[in-house]
């Protein structure tokens, strides 16, 4: 019953993924007054993005059109072992916590590799930026994981947020808080949100994400897309798992709440978006490093 | 072990935090003032069952004067210098959360020995983080230029030694407490006075600037 709902989730996310989109700009076009765009427009722009052909510039190899491929695959394995609240992952094994971190990093990887591969100065500056925030972000993520680790004292994802609040919650309600703090905020960062990155600004000097994309067209670009939705499904999993300590026992009433979770944590991005102004570029890696100091709080009670 | 002493302690840690990363001297005024109450808070939380007279009293009086009294004297010094953000620290913001981190680390280690002697009951986290808080103050007095917020750093150590005094001391004698918090108005009133005329004589009240003066 699990593994079916285990499979359930991984299904729900590759068809619900692109919803998440729709329902930020839906709440941000509550928030100003406005009707806003369709709920699904998400999908009719990779519909549209699909029928299309690829344009590949003469300067771009092999690189250029692997970038979004592998991107898409990379984050396809990280839903896979990603645990939806109490609900174990498809692949789960021990050490998967690591695996997670390194697939979303491969996925950025080749992300940064294609648009350096464009030798457009402008992808570069993207490419750089992209680093630079991801140098703060990653390891905010890995002493996130490492934290909620200790304090289940188990190394595999799903094990960590099933036992997570099996015994007393006094023992983790602290680190858990400081925790989905850091998710939160590392969720913000790497899905470029608004405090650090605006995704609605296109050919702005301070943009990060959207530069690095710029060179991509058809279906590559509606790969990109999809798997951008697919990673914000990824790391909403992995909040919910943590800020919603209900675990049903019922395998299928545990995949729904996640899911419902999952939505809300797009709302709550939506709200954060409608409220919040973008911070300047100097302030984002100050974010980051508190988010890196909250991590290591939370280790320190862990393991105190 | 109980939720709610932890729970504080941990916000207790993250105004240390804000104190550290913010630049606005309205917003490290506000977060002074919020730990006050934070500490109030654990005070009442501390001794819930046996609430006396003596316990509310301190409570109150901490609230008034730290969260009231000297708040408003400093808003009224910031308002009089014309300063509203510390610019240009010795230590910029995001290193000084770095260093926090470190320090935080540091606290939960020489606090080790010191756990033996708390009382039992009493929040896990309470001895380092009012060290951290104690230290966050000194390293505020010694990495900010602005005077504010130098004063504003002494706040945060009296908060983190109050702290430390509530967790150590169970039955606390009322009137060392208030002989501090006398002691603390008078010292801020003070600041507050000298910050105003330093300002007017030099039109800013940048301390390290102070040391080139000759008469």
């Amino acid at each position: 019953m699990t593994t079916v709902a285990s499979i359930l989730h991984v299904l729900l996310a590759l068809v619900l993924a692109p919803l998440l989109l729709g329902i930020v700009n839906r709440t941000k076009a509550k928030f100003a007054g406005r009707r806003g765009q369709p709920l699904l427009q998400a999908y009719y722009d990779l519909a549209k993005l699909f029928r299309k052909g690829a344009v590949y510039s003469r300067t771009t190899t092999w690189v250029f059109r692997a970038g979004p491929t592998v991107g898409l695959s990379a984050v396809i394995v990280a839903l896979a072992i990603v645990p939806l609240g109490g609900l174990p992952g498809l692949g789960a094994f021990s050490g998967d916590v690591i695996l997670l971190a390194y697939v979303l990093g491969l996925m950025r990887f080749m992300t940064v590799l294609a648009a350096l591969d464009t030798g457009s100065s402008f992808e570069g500056m993207g490419a750089s930026r992209e680093v630079q925030f991801s140098l703060l972000a990653e390891p905010a993520l890995l002493l996130a994981l490492a934290a909620l680790a200790v304090c289940a004292k188990s190394l595999s994802l799903s094990d960590i947020y099933g036992l997570l609040y099996a015994g007393e919650p006094a023992h983790v309600a602290p680190a858990a808080v400081m925790v989905a703090a850091v998710l939160l905020m590392v969720l913000l960062a790497e899905n470029a949100r608004i405090p650090v990155d605006d995704p609605n600004t296109h050919l702005e000097l301070t943009m990060i994400h959207e530069v690095m994309v710029l060179d991509h067209g058809g279906v590559d670009l509606g790969f990109i897309q999809y798997g951008a939705s697919l990673k914000l499904w990824v790391f909403s999993a992995l909040l919910v798992g943590v800020a919603l300590p209900l675990r049903t026992g019922q395998p299928i009433l545990d995949l729904l709440l996640g899911v419902g979770g999952v939505f809300a944590v797009a709302v709550l991005v939506g709200v954060i978006e409608s409220t919040m102004a973008r911070l300047r570029l100097v302030r984002v890696p100050q974010m980051l490093v508190v988010a890196n100091v909250l991590a290591i709080i939370a280790i320190l009670w862990a393991l105190r | 072990m109980q939720i709610l002493p932890e729970m504080l302690v941990m916000l207790l840690l993250l105004t240390d935090l804000r104190l550290l990363s913010s630049s606005r001297i309205a917003a490290c005024i506000q977060t002074v003032v919020l730990q006050a109450i934070l500490l109030a808070c654990m005070t009442l939380a501390a001794s819930w069952g046996h609430l006396t007279l003596e316990v509310m009293g301190v409570v109150l009086s901490t609230v008034l004067v730290k969260g009231l009294l000297l708040p408003w004297l400093l808003r009224r010094a910031t308002r009089e210098a014309g300063v509203s953000r510390e610019v240009q620290p010795f230590v910029g913001f995001t290193a000084s959360v770095l260093i926090g981190g470190l320090l935080l680390g540091l606290c939960f280690v020489i606090s080790r020995p010191l756990q033996q002697a708390a009382p039992a009951g009493s929040a896990v986290l309470l001895i380092p983080g009012a060290m951290f808080t104690i230290l966050t103050g000194l390293f505020i007095i010694v990495s900010r230029r602005n005077a504010l917020t130098q004063v504003l750093g002494y706040l945060a150590m009296e908060n983190g030694v109050y702290a430390f005094g509530a967790s150590l001391a169970v039955e606390e004698p009322m009137l060392v407490e208030m002989g501090i918090l006398l002691d603390m108005f008078v010292a801020v009133f003070v600041m507050g006075i000298v910050i105003y005329h330093i300002n007017r004589e030099f039109d800013h009240i940048e301390t390290d600037r102070l040391s080139v003066l000759k008469d």
